[in-house]
């Protein structure tokens, strides 16, 4: 039965991409986002099961088959459904299926086989990202992990006819098998040291072991687990693929942004997170690249003039948070913050994607402005996403940021909070930078059309008349409705963890609190307290109690302030004096301008590895190849076949061939025989 | 029934032999032929794995004829579960070979068929071979129609490829036979009899001394055939130059007699010379993986790409021998099927590219995918077995090796790893420049979608790398006990290797000291 969740997906990519260059648009769209709903049926009838389990033993295992055996080393497929896996499939096949109906509008204008492809690339994608979360060994989960990796590959090289894309993919692709390097390399460590690669094997096999202190085992499979993380989830040092990831239709983006691939990351840690608590010095490198990520992700974000760049920086940002949260060991914090930027996320995406679709594939904000009032849902619906990216109290970010933050505080980071809180600073200012190039104001042109470079596919159709200006479409129904519903999400999905400083129940972090510690039929009490004999508010996190509610309360305001800090000075800039970005930016031009070159980091990459790695393999290693290598083999044989010029003549024949050889040999072992 | 496998190729082939055929005016009779026989001879194999015995220990379906009694040579063969999964891959790829030559090949059509029978009779013969001298016969056999598969129906640079191959493996053939003549007299000195028997022959104690020169005659000649750097650049010419089938044969199955070769004969008969060279044998390995990934990476030449990355794949099947362990050998075993599919599926469709452009330069491609989607949608499926997407066939492989030979050294893994990342940039790279962007060369504007012929050939290869991913027990369960069998023996001597790393070197084979067998 739980296999039925990533299996409906699947299927629906076997059908699409067999038949579906066959198929109208209507049934392999249909079928693709039906495929998609009825995974999320199943997964909600399975997560309401899982809820009726008292709180210690919530799990679901499902078995399947022995996938590798070879000596003592055997690895089974199998689903396991817990309450971390539990919230990740909801995010995926919910937020998922809205993905997939916004599609069936968005990519109207393709023709028939390329609409069937990105269906069956899109519902692949889904699949493979249920068996990541679902899998219950590091192995089954690296399936997915890759199997992901592999589908932003075809999904952002979409337009494969760019090379921009085609680019955009192999880049994706490849920066994360830099990643998956380090990963296996993590995993074989613990095969080797455990003699399994289950998770809850695993994790019963450390819970014992003592903490690492020192930089031992643990701590080195965890660094390197950590380094494929950051690949998958775009961090420092292996970011650079996200930004570029916007080569694909933005749908797709929203998908990978949001639901899908780049929080695998951040599932995986805490998925092994008795493995991370158990090199501390591990998660001090989390929680400062998280931050760092965050802080630096947000600077370059302030500068994009790429609609979907800005977004797609703010994501590497907000990721930024969420290892900033699994570092300082608030696992709990980190998902839900994972959970809320889903559905914000998701919504500023196709927010996007709406104004894009509307303007026939144009995506500088300095071609826009003034859309709110042709664009009243897009409109609002990206405000309210906007609202709760930036952290303003009672949307869904302020609830899952705030806890960071505080969590980062209690814990005693206070350098970190203060580059969290500066981070908040920059995000709502961007985000609302953003807004109000975008939906207010004027319609500007300020930069020259992007359509000769950004067309998309079968939106140059049209794109003579994008900027005859006069009518403007909003989303269509199938768009409208997943904005409307996400945005709702974007408001209300905070509430599951809301604070206890304010009234409400941490529901959320009691769901997930057993999933971060060592699994109890195999722990001690100390390890694993029995969730379900406590009442159930204390269990979170004993940082929750007493004097830290005022602490909480504290930060919360500073935080609200900051957000709406934030929005304010957007708005003074941006929708008032203009002339005051445009003069920072010319008197701070070096400094504007190496942002707007994020940082000059992807030319670094390729001066320092990609051009000496192919010079290297081309001048070098080729050359000596066929000079050296291949040069001292044929001048020994011109020497040999010199001395032996006979035999060579044998040797050209067909069965003298094999006499020959047979020949030497006989003359060379009488030869030794008798001379002996 | 082993000597069957070996006799209908043969038979098939004096039949076709026996079709007038002069003015080439029955082609289409000698081709549906020689593929009945193909399809015939894997119906047998499939046929031999369905009555194999997997949890058996030893060798199945033993057949012994006394062939020169003086020198105790037979004709013996039987199967373990190595060599039983080898004989299904070559079952399985000469049908393949055979269509993928349907067009391609015009001239000679009979004798090409002819050829490709024979190869195959060899390449079975080489795998029952128990007798040594036997073995020899059939290893040597391999290389003539080989030969003239390249040096007839090859490229421009044809005889130039194919004298190199047959003077490569043919320089290390004559110093294996050398070897195999020192091994049965040195039987004929403990026990009074030559023997050339390998199960005779494992219970022969042979001093450590001289086994590290019969290993290094052994090792060098299965080195070459591996091909194991340095001793690769035969490959890529041949490779290049030969024809499709050949490309597909050779990749497939004839690179894995190298590989074979070691875990047959090079480590189980000479265990301690075995431990001592392993680690040296593995740097080779390593180097080869990441050496062959770089050079694979700026060739020009979609063939020649691919046989670089044999080079490399190869690597990691060395690699996986020479952690002697389960997990590594296991991987070893299973990555030789694996990379059989997946490379013999490469080299078809480049093969299938070559066909209609007449040239297999990357650069001369671009933006198939509009044009030819059938054939990019395989492509893509087999770029992904070959860099080892999980749930193809290539991870498993890579995925065992890796943890055999992380227990056995994590600094092999940490470097040959490099491998796993390097071949996406080849593979993709190379994939983007012939598949993606738009149609610059008009010649590939209207170029045909695959034939059904051509999807006859392809599909069994592609069905097979995504089932070898999901349900690889079924093919390396067969292999358990032969594995298992090979590493006890290697585990027997493993610990004492390091008082032997010392020995001096001897100054020649006379130096050694017999002893007879201890029994087993």
């Amino acid at each position: 039965m739980l296999s039925l969740i990533p299996l409906f997906p699947f299927a629906g990519f076997l059908v699409n991409a067999t038949l579906g260059k066959r198929l109208p648009k209507a049934v392999s769209g249909g079928l693709a986002s039906l495929a998609m709903v009825a995974s999320f049926i199943v997964a909600v009838m399975k997560v309401m099961t899982l809820a009726s389990f008292s709180p210690g033993v919530r799990s679901i295992t499902e078995p399947l088959y022995t996938w590798i055996a070879a000596g003592d080393f055997h690895l089974d497929v199998a689903l396991r459904l817990d309450p971390l896996s539990a919230l990740m499939i909801l995010v995926i096949t919910g937020i998922g299926s809205l993905i997939h109906i916004y599609s069936t509008a968005y990519m109207h204008d393709e023709t028939d086989s390329e609409f069937a492809r990105y269906f069956s690339y899109l519902n692949l994608f889904a699949a493979f990202m249920l068996t990541l979360v679902l899998g219950s060994s590091v192995l089954v989960m690296f399936v997915g992990w890759e199997g992901v990796g592999l589908c932003s590959y075809l999904l952002i090289g979409f337009y494969y006819k760019k090379k921009s894309a085609s680019d955009a993919g192999k880049k994706a692709f490849i920066v994360n098998r830099v990643g998956d390097y380090a990963f296996i390399l993590g995993a074989l460590i613990l095969a080797t040291h455990f003699g399994t690669l289950e998770f809850q094997g695993l994790a019963s096999a450390i819970a014992p072991l003592p903490i690492e202190h020192h930089f031992g085992m643990l701590s080195i499979a965890a660094l390197l687990l950590f380094i494929g993380a950051t690949g998958k989830s775009a961090q420092i040092p292996l970011y650079v693929w996200l930004p570029d990831a916007m080569e694909g239709p933005t749908p797709v983006s929203a998908l990978i942004h949001a639901a899908t691939m780049v929080t695998a990351g951040v599932y995986m840690i805490g998925r092994n997170a008795v493995l991370f608590s158990h090199a501390p010095q591990v998660l001090q490198i989390i929680a400062v690249v998280g931050a760092a990520t965050a802080l630096f992700a947000g600077t370059i974000g302030l500068v994009q003039n790429d609609i979907k760049r800005v977004l797609a920086y703010s994501t590497v940002s907000q990721l930024g948070y969420m290892f900033l949260a699994m570092g300082v060991g608030a696992y709990g914090a980190g998902i839900f913050h994972l959970y809320t930027h889903a559905f914000f996320k998701a919504l500023l995406f196709l927010g996007s994607g709406a104004v894009i679709h509307a303007l026939h594939g144009e995506q500088d904000i300095r071609n826009m402005g003034g859309l709110r009032k042709h664009l009243p849902i897009t409109y609002w619906t990206f405000l309210i996403g906007s609202l709760a990216i930036a952290g303003v109290p009672g949307l869904a970010g302020f609830f899952s940021k705030d806890e960071i933050l505080f969590e980062t505080f209690a814990n005693g980071h206070t350098i970190l909070w203060v580059v969290g809180a500066l981070t908040s600073l920059l995000t709502a200012t961007y985000m609302f930078r953003l807004v109000f190039l975008t939906f207010h104001g004027e319609r500007r042109h300020d930069a020259p059309s992007a359509h000769d470079t950004h067309g998309h596919g079968a939106h140059d159709a049209h794109a003579g008349h994008a900027h005859g200006g006069g009518h403007l479409h909003d989303a269509p129904a199938a768009m409208a409705l997943a904005l409307i519903l996400l945005a709702a999400g974007s408001v209300a999905a905070g509430y599951i963890g809301r604070p206890e400083p304010l009234g409400g129940t941490n529901w959320l972090g009691t769901w997930l609190a057993p999933v971060f510690e060592a699994p109890v039929v195999e722990a001690t009490g100390e390890f694993a307290p029995p969730p379900g004999v406590e009442p159930e508010h204390e269990s979170h996190a004993a940082a929750h109690e007493g004097g830290h509610e005022s602490l909480e309360v504290t930060l919360m305001g500073v935080s609200s302030v900051i957000a709406l800090l934030g929005i304010g000075f957007a708005a003074f800039v941006w929708l008032k004096r203009r002339d005051i970005a445009e003069g920072a930016a010319r008197s701070l031009a070096p400094i504007h301008r190496t942002l707007l070159n994020k940082y000059y980091v992807d030319e670094f990459y390729d001066a320092v590895v990609v051009r000496p790695i192919h010079a290297l393999s081309r001048d070098g290693l080729w050359t000596m190849d066929a000079k050296i290598v291949d040069g001292a083999v044929n001048g020994v044989a011109s020497i040999v076949s010199s001395l032996a010029g006979a035999l060579r003549q044998l040797q050209t024949g067909s069965v003298r061939a094999y006499a020959g050889s047979v020949f030497v040999g006989v003359v060379l072992l009488l030869g030794y025989y008798f001379w002996r | 029934m082993l000597t069957l496998l070996v006799v209908l190729p043969v038979i098939g082939a004096l039949l076709l032999a026996a079709v007038p055929n002069a003015d080439g005016r029955k082609d289409g009779l000698v081709r549906w032929l020689a593929l009945a026989v193909s399809v015939v001879m894997f119906g047998l194999t499939l046929l031999l794995w369905l009555r194999f015995d997997n949890a058996a220990e030893g060798y199945q379906f033993l057949q012994r004829v006394p062939w020169i009694p003086a020198f105790g040579i037979n004709y013996s063969v039987g199967i373990d579960g190595i060599s039983l999964m080898l004989i299904v891959l070559t079952g399985f790829l000469t049908p393949i070979a055979l269509l993928s030559s349907w067009e391609s090949v015009h001239a000679h059509v009979k004798s090409f068929a002819i050829f490709i029978l024979l190869l195959e009779a060899a390449m079975i013969g080489v795998f029952i071979s128990l007798d040594l001298f036997l073995f020899y016969v059939f290893w040597d056999a391999m290389l003539i129609p080989m030969y003239f598969l390249i040096g007839i129906w090859g490229y421009d640079q044809r005889v130039y490829a194919a004298v190199k191959f047959m003077l490569y493996t043919m320089a290390g053939s004559v110093l294996m036979l050398i070897a195999i003549l020192g091994l049965a007299y040195l039987n004929q000195v403990a026990t009074g009899s030559y023997s050339f028997d390998i199960q005779k022959l494992a219970l022969l104690h042979v001093a450590p001394r001289t086994q590290f020169w019969f290993f290094l005659a052994f090792a060098l000649a299965f080195a070459i055939k591996v091909p194991l750097f340095p001793f690769h650049t035969w490959l890529p010419d041949a490779h290049v130059q030969a024809p499709t089938a050949g490309s597909v044969i050779l990749a497939g199955v004839l690179l894995k007699m190298g590989t074979y070769g070691l875990i047959r004969f090079a480590f189980p008969l000479f265990p301690e010379a075995a431990a001592y060279f392993a680690p040296f044998i593995a740097v080779l390995a390593i180097i080869g993986i990441v050496y062959g990934a770089l050079v694979a990476m700026v060739q020009p030449d979609m063939k020649k790409l691919v046989a670089y990355s044999s080079v490399s794949h190869l690597g990691f099947v060395v690699l996986g021998i020479c952690a002697m362990n389960m997990q590594g050998m296991q991987g070893a075993v299973y990555q030789m099927l694996a990379h059989g599919v997946s490379t013999g599926g490469l080299f078809l469709m480049v093969g299938m590219l070559s066909d209609r452009r007449h040239t297999r330069l990357i650069a001369e491609f671009g933006g198939l995918k509009a044009v030819m989607p059938k054939l990019t949608a395989g492509f893509l499926l087999m770029t992904l077995a070959s860099i080892g997407l999980p749930g193809m066939n290539g991870f498993v492989g890579e995925f065992l090796i890796m943890l055999g030979a992380f227990k056995a050294d994590p600094r092999y893994v940490i470097v040959a790893g490099l491998g796993v990342i390097l071949s996406a940039v080849y593979m993709l790279w190379m994939f983007q420049r012939v598949f993606y962007g738009p149609v610059t060369n008009e010649k590939n504007a209207k170029l045909k979608d695959l034939s059904p012929r051509e999807w006859a050939a392809l599909v069994p290869l592609v069905a097979l790398a995504v089932f070898m991913g999901v349900a690889p027990g079924i093919f390396i369960r067969p292999t358990d006990q032969a594995v298992k069998a090979v590493v006890e023996r290697l585990d027997a001597v493993k610990t004492e290797h390091a008082e032997h790393r010392a020995a001096p070197v001897p100054d020649a084979v006379s130096a050694a000291v017999v002893a007879p067998a201890e029994g087993k």
